[in-house]
């Protein structure tokens, strides 16, 4: 029974940092058709950014945690926005209208670059803001303890995930939003500005990145690679919930956070394939993702 | 007629290549057996491009055909290096007909991804395999060619034998693109359902397709491995994969001899940018590559194309 | 089409000027190689997630000493300038991109650079990977830090290639005995580790070697995560619900830390003691993160485990001056094996560069001065390093992580002799073994 408990608990949180990871991912793909594999990179840019603001305070002996969390988020979101910014508007800006193929091969190089960059900035040596998540404390259940911190990025990630519906189904950015993931052609000749959408997108896409990145600091050690590390998961979940679309992010985070706790707790050995045989039988039965919406094939 | 040309300049490129190793250097014949095998594994990734399909899992293949060089020489006792590789064609083909049968009904990013979970579960099993060493891998046995052993002077034959795979495997591609399986993959990518329409069946098309792209990417596996003299569950990760996308973009799908070119440049540009810049190197390759799809996005090849159309 | 045909041109321009350029550094390379200095390879991580805790500090322990050998400031008896009176010169590579990257990347080292040694390898992968082709190119090669046990059983009567640090099998047979030592009453043992070839053969023999010292353990649980998570959210829940005593983990590096720090936090570890067979590198940087009592090990005498000696000394000293932090057991295994080149080249008596076969002649079987003792290179016939193997417990205090109760047991006690598969040997009950 404590297991299962276990199971569920352990589920959960996993699920929230990957649809964390993953949120960014599907809003970018779902408006602008780019799978960015620079996503990683932008995790890797918040989680440092956040890692070294937060040492910075704590060696000039800060200890109020919700200063601690303040500058954690202004140092992801500052990060994210301005480093989407600068991808958008200096480099894809030049690419739009190439093949999907192609997109994904010049994130590819934007992620190879920004990997190096931060080398230059930050070094090598691990950065490691393990305060915060130490001074939250747990909660204990028998032998099991689930920490605070944890619960606290479940509950972010909620709160991120319903923001994000509510931005898509119930503002005006929204209703333009989904009108050019409809049809961007005719969105264009209603008047749609859609260079300035696709840089708005991209913004909100990289910074939900940099979030993720920025709350997973005080858990891990920052370290060089993080970033390429989380690059395939969040394909994953996106890919087996249904490309673009957010619910389909959040069940596809819930099922490869479940079974990835089952096989912990149960089967430690299986859990290397896990969430590649998710996702390849999530694809045998849906082939477009659990929410994914069939293309009409052209004629 | 042109068909002809390009087949007899092929065979010219390869008989020069092949006498220039001669007076080269140990370290660049080397470099030219890993561009040429990498080449190989590319030819499969722009065989799929051609009719549409990205794959970000063709290590899988690649992997399996150095697998096989590898358990065949030490469980299997067979060291001539045809029979390794015909080993790993066979081996490969069986698993890319079982494959092909699913992944050929899916498109664009579905195709790339179920492709590369396919690659990460070898990985896994590999990385499981305790006994054949996990992650780091195991040795090649020394391998025999008609007769003639690797100890003595093995990069210089497996140079040769390389070339002689490259040129047999673009000769091979060269009249396959012409043929009507490869025009009706290209139609495919333009079309798929008027494809339907003409009576062609797409399935079967892009399943040939398929099979025989992960047949080319088992060579190049298979060369790697007795090249290396070592194989590990590296080669079937998803970032080896990604390199070949990488390559098959540099080169661009104009012409065979495309990505062995691109292959070229690319392990010449990571080698001199990782003893030019040895904390920077992926930053070198990635402005490259930028540059490259920038300025270049037909590929490497389009450089040649555009001059001969300049010139005529 | 016109401007991007002139583009075309000056690209094609571009591309075959570099090309040329590149031609002429190769050719720079073989003539800048003169007669009065001696070029060596050091091929380490320095990108992806080993660089920081290990390829860095291993990369700067190097540099220490061979800055020191140029200047002719080491202490004896290592004080005479240059390796046998020539200036050395090291060229650095990139470790990361995997085994057949790093047959490449070592063809390119001897052959394009014209090295006369290779010194590197951190991943067991490319150790196994290098280890032929060093003998096939005649280049004297050592391996410093990469612990497969599988290296001299599959490459057999090397004479090029050797190894200064003990291989992974020590650290866990050391581990088990440290246990049995300190902790005979545990019962319930559970473990963590990276699932790759280092995780796996380290707990493999970890248990094998618990058999023999402590038969009434019990294995309850071994979680096996992935490379570089970064995150153990669901396998310390997974370790908690069996209730161990201690957690043995080879983890390294960052994964590590995280883990331990996680670990903390969530309470584990006041319910189990960890034992960390890397922890050392940890020592300067837990700042209390790792409770009292933790079970460190380093590799051997490294790092906070290198005994006191006026080489130790000197290292300390240096290191910290330069970098400002203490040398982990990294950066003191690196300055080892520059030790041991230097050691081979000033003894090999040769005028000018000496060969490789007088380089290898020189130091297998030797005994040399280092920075962990005296080394003796008498395993795998004169090939490998035998060397103590020490564990201790971590205690922070007044600001500062420390060893106590360190216990320190020969080489003799924890490494297979010669002719011995490593599993074999502690599977019969290492015969052959002298623990005190």
């Amino acid at each position: 029974m404590l297991t299962v408990w276990a199971i569920l608990i352990d589920g959960f949180i996993y699920a929230s940092w990957l649809f964390l990871v993953a949120a960014g991912l599907t809003v970018i793909y779902g408006v602008m058709r780019i799978l960015n594999m620079a996503h990683g990179s932008l995790y890797a840019l918040g989680a440092y950014a956040a890692a070294s603001a937060l040492g910075w305070y704590y060696a000039g002996g800060g200890d109020q945690l919700w200063m601690a969390f303040a500058i954690l988020a202004v140092s992801a979101i500052t990060i994210g926005a301005v480093a989407g910014l600068a991808i958008e508007r200096g480099l894809l800006r030049l690419m739009y209208g190439r093949d999907e193929i192609l997109m994904l091969i010049i994130t590819f190089a934007v992620l190879l670059i920004l990997e190096d960059v931060m080398k230059l900035v930050w070094g090598t040596t691990p950065y490691f803001a393990y305060q915060p998540y130490a001074a939250m404390g747990r909660i204990s259940i028998d032998v099991l303890t689930v920490s605070r911190y944890d619960l606290m990025v479940l509950a972010v990630s909620v709160v991120i995930g319903v923001g994000l519906w509510f931005w898509l189904e119930r503002t005006r950015i929204g209703k333009i939003l989904r009108s050019i993931i409809h049809d961007r052609e005719v969105s264009t000749a209603m008047g749609v500005n859609v260079g300035r959408m696709f840089t708005i997108t991209f913004m909100i896409g990289a910074t939900l990145g940099a979030i993720a990145g920025g709350l997973t600091a005080p858990i891990i050690s920052v370290v060089p690679g993080i970033g390429i590390e989380v690059i395939v998961l969040a394909f994953a979940v996106v890919v087996t919930g249904g490309l673009g679309s957010i619910t389909g992010a959040a069940v596809g985070a819930i099922i490869v956070g479940l079974a990835r706790a089952t096989s912990i707790h149960t089967m430690p050995e299986l859990e290397l394939f896990i969430i590649y045989a998710v996702m390849a039988a999530v694809l045998v039965f849906r082939p477009y993702g659990l929410f994914g919406r069939a293309v009409a094939r052209k004629i | 007629m042109t068909t002809d040309r390009t087949e007899l300049a092929l065979i010219a490129v390869a008989i020069a290549v092949a006498a220039a190793a001669l007076f080269s250097p140990n370290w660049l014949v080397f470099t030219l057996t890993l561009a040429l095998s990498t080449g190989m594994v590319v030819m499969g990734v722009v065989m799929l491009m051609r009719a549409g399909l990205v794959s970000f899992g063709q290590g899988l293949f690649y992997c399996l055909g150095g697998y096989a060089v590898g358990l065949g020489g030490r469980f299997l006792g067979i060291t001539d290096a045809l029979a390794l590789i015909g080993l790993g064609v066979v081996t490969t083909v069986v698993v890319a007909m079982i494959l092909g049968l699913l992944v050929t009904r899916y498109r664009e990013i579905f195709f790339a991804m179920l492709s590369l979970a396919f690659s990460m579960i070898l990985y896994g099993l590999l990385v499981k395999s305790h006994g054949l060493g996990s992650t780091d891998g195991f040795g090649v046995v020394d391998w025999t060619l008609f007769g003639m052993s690797s100890e003595s002077n093995g990069s210089l034959m497996a140079l040769m034998l390389a070339i002689a795979l490259a040129l047999a495997i673009a000769l091979f591609l060269n009249r396959y693109f012409k043929s009507s399986v490869g025009l009706a993959c290209e139609a495919i990518r333009e079309n798929e359902v008027r494809v339907e329409y003409m009576g062609i069946s797409r399935q079967q098309t892009l399943y040939i397709n398929y099979v025989i792209a992960a047949a080319v990417g088992s060579v190049g596996g298979s060369m790697t491995a007795l090249a290396a003299g070592h194989v590990d569950p590296t080669m079937a990760y998803w970032t080896i994969s990604g390199e070949f996308v990488f390559i098959a973009i540099l080169g661009g799908t104009g012409h065979v001899a495309a990505p062995f070119i691109a292959a070229l440049i690319f392990t010449l540009v990571r080698t001199y940018a990782i003893e030019l810049a040895p904390n920077a190197w992926q930053m070198i390759l990635g402005i490259v590559l930028l540059l490259i799809i920038l300025f270049l996005p037909k590929g490497i090849w389009s450089l040649f194309t555009r001059k001969k159309r300049a010139a005529s | 089409m016109k401007p991007s045909n002139r583009l075309q041109k000056t690209l094609l321009s571009t591309a075959t000027s570099l090309a040329l350029a590149s031609v002429g550094m190769v050719g720079l390379a073989a003539t800048a190689h003169a007669q009065d200095s001696f070029k060596v390879g050091f091929v380490t991580f320095l990108s992806g997630g080993a660089s920081g805790p290990f390829g860095v500090p291993a990369s700067q322990g190097a540099k220490v000493v061979v800055d020191a050998i140029n200047s002719g400031s080491l202490p004896a008896p290592y004080d005479s300038k240059g390796v046998n009176g020539l200036n050395l010169e090291m060229v650095e590579v990139d470790e990361a991109g995997g085994p057949t990257k790093q047959v490449e990347e070592y063809r390119n080292l001897v052959e394009r650079q014209k090295v006369n040694a290779v010194i590197g390898y951190i991943s067991s992968g490319d150790c196994l990977a290098v280890g032929p082709v060093a003998e096939e190119m005649k280049t004297f090669t050592i391996a410093f830090d990469c612990g497969t046990s599988r290296m001299f059983e599959e490459l057999k009567n090397p004479r090029y290639v050797f190894r200064t640090g003990l291989d992974a099998v020590a650290d866990n047979v050391g581990a088990a005995r440290y246990l049995a030592d300190t902790r005979p009453d545990a019962v319930r043992i559970a473990g963590i580790q990276q699932n790759y070839a280092w995780g796996q053969d380290s707990w493999q023999d970890f248990t094998l070697a618990m058999e023999q010292l402590m038969p009434d353990a019990e294995i309850v649980n071994n979680q096996m995560p992935q490379i570089f998570q970064g995150s153990y959210s669901t396998e310390i829940s997974a370790l908690q619900t069996r209730r161990p005593e201690i957690v043995h983990s080879s983890m390294w590096g960052g994964d590590m830390e995280s883990f331990v720090a996680q670990a903390n936090a969530r309470g584990l570890l006041a319910q189990a003691t960890a034992l960390l067979t890397t922890g050392e590198s940890g020592l300067h940087r837990f700042d209390g993160q790792a409770p009292n009592g933790t079970i460190v090990g380093g590799r051997g005498p490294f790092g906070g485990f290198m005994p006191e000696n006026d080489l130790s000394q000197w290292f300390n000293k240096a290191y910290e001056e330069k970098y400002g932090t203490p040398p982990s057991y990294p950066a003191a295994k690196a300055a080892q094996a520059i030790l041991a080149l230097k050691y081979a080249a000033d003894n090999a008596g040769a005028e000018g560069v000496p060969s490789a076969d007088q380089l290898a002649a020189a130091l297998k079987g030797a005994s040399f001065e280092s920075v962990s003792g005296t080394v003796r290179m008498s395993l795998a016939g004169g090939h490998q390093a035998l060397q103590p193997m020490l564990y201790g417990e971590y205690h922070f205090a007044d600001g500062k992580g420390e060893l106590r109760n360190v216990k320190s047991y020969p080489g003799d006690c924890v490494s297979a002799p010669d002719g011995y598969n490593a599993q074999q040997w502690i599977r019969e009950g290492f015969p052959g073994s002298s623990c005190d």
